[in-house]
């Protein structure tokens, strides 16, 4: 894997953090408005940065459209990929 | 229902071969206040939550905690993925080994075997607060017995991030368990 990939991969990660800790927070405070915003917001990005890394790479959800052959089975899987940034896997 | 998203909540690197350090991390695999133990003990609780906020609380934060054993399975298995038959003899892996080989499996470090009784579900939306929010503090501290043991800085980096999890999950039982504390007094004027 790349280091683009993996940079997109860790955009993600960092988008569906806030979409989480948001969701949490929202939770327990449902009338919060700016929490909501925040929710929103990266919400939206998350979608983006997901359908972005599915239409370059491969699917990362198995509910999405795909053109053949069907990508969600392509190496690596969640557990062989190792963050060092230094371009192996 | 759930759906899975092929990827790791947080970017995992793991650095260097340790068999020792992947069976000392195996407890949050298998252990008494382990993911796995967090994720059931919350999903099975949701039935006999009052409250609409208190039963998506432990929706997300079940959830969450299975990503995270997902992220611990990686760093035990990452740890060992590399181990020659030498390395491995002689650690507290080698136990491991001979049974499972280099996968991963749910028993603690010390080898006992995971069960439910590490957690309850007490139909007692109060009782099963005040236990949610002991099994993060134990997690926590786990967290921090195992920082201390750990001499590879990418597993530390997760470790860590693992730990502010159960912080902030420790804090929203809390306001989870006053929201159903208000639901049960205002109750008890009708």
């Amino acid at each position: 894997m790349d280091r683009e990939e993996m940079n997109l991969l860790v955009e993600i990660s960092e988008a569906n953090f806030v979409v989480l800790e948001t969701a949490l927070y929202l939770n327990i405070n449902p009338t919060d408005e700016n929490a909501l915003y925040l929710h929103n917001n990266a919400s939206r990005r998350y979608h983006q940065l997901l359908n972005i890394y599915e239409t370059r790479y491969s699917l990362l959800r198995n509910t999405s459209e795909d053109s053949c052959p069907w990508s969600y089975v392509d190496e690596p899987w969640p557990w062989d990929i190792n963050f060092n940034y230094k371009g192996g896997m | 229902m759930w759906q899975y998203e092929k990827r790791l909540q947080y970017p995992v690197r793991v650095d260097t071969t340790n068999p020792t350090l992947a069976a000392m991390i195996i407890e949050q695999f298998g252990g008494a206040d382990g993911e796995l133990s967090a994720g059931i003990r919350y999903l099975t609780q949701r039935w006999t939550m009052p409250t609409g906020r208190a039963k998506g609380i432990l929706t997300d934060i079940g959830t969450e905690e299975l990503a995270h054993w997902e992220i611990i399975g990686t760093l035990a298995y990452k740890l060992v993925k590399d181990a020659t038959i030498d390395q491995i003899k002689g650690t507290p892996f080698e136990a491991h080994y001979v049974n499972h080989g280099k996968s991963p499996f749910p028993h603690n470090a010390a080898g006992s075997p995971w069960t439910a009784n590490y957690l309850n579900s007490k139909d007692d939306p109060v009782a099963d607060l005040h236990e949610d929010m002991a099994a993060e503090e134990k997690a926590r501290a786990t967290y921090e017995w195992l920082i201390n043991v750990s001499d590879d800085p990418g597993v530390t980096d997760t470790l860590r991030y693992l730990r502010e999890r159960e912080i902030v999950h420790f804090q929203r039982f809390g306001e989870a368990l006053m929201i159903v504390e208000d639901y049960n007094n205002s109750k008890r004027f009708y």
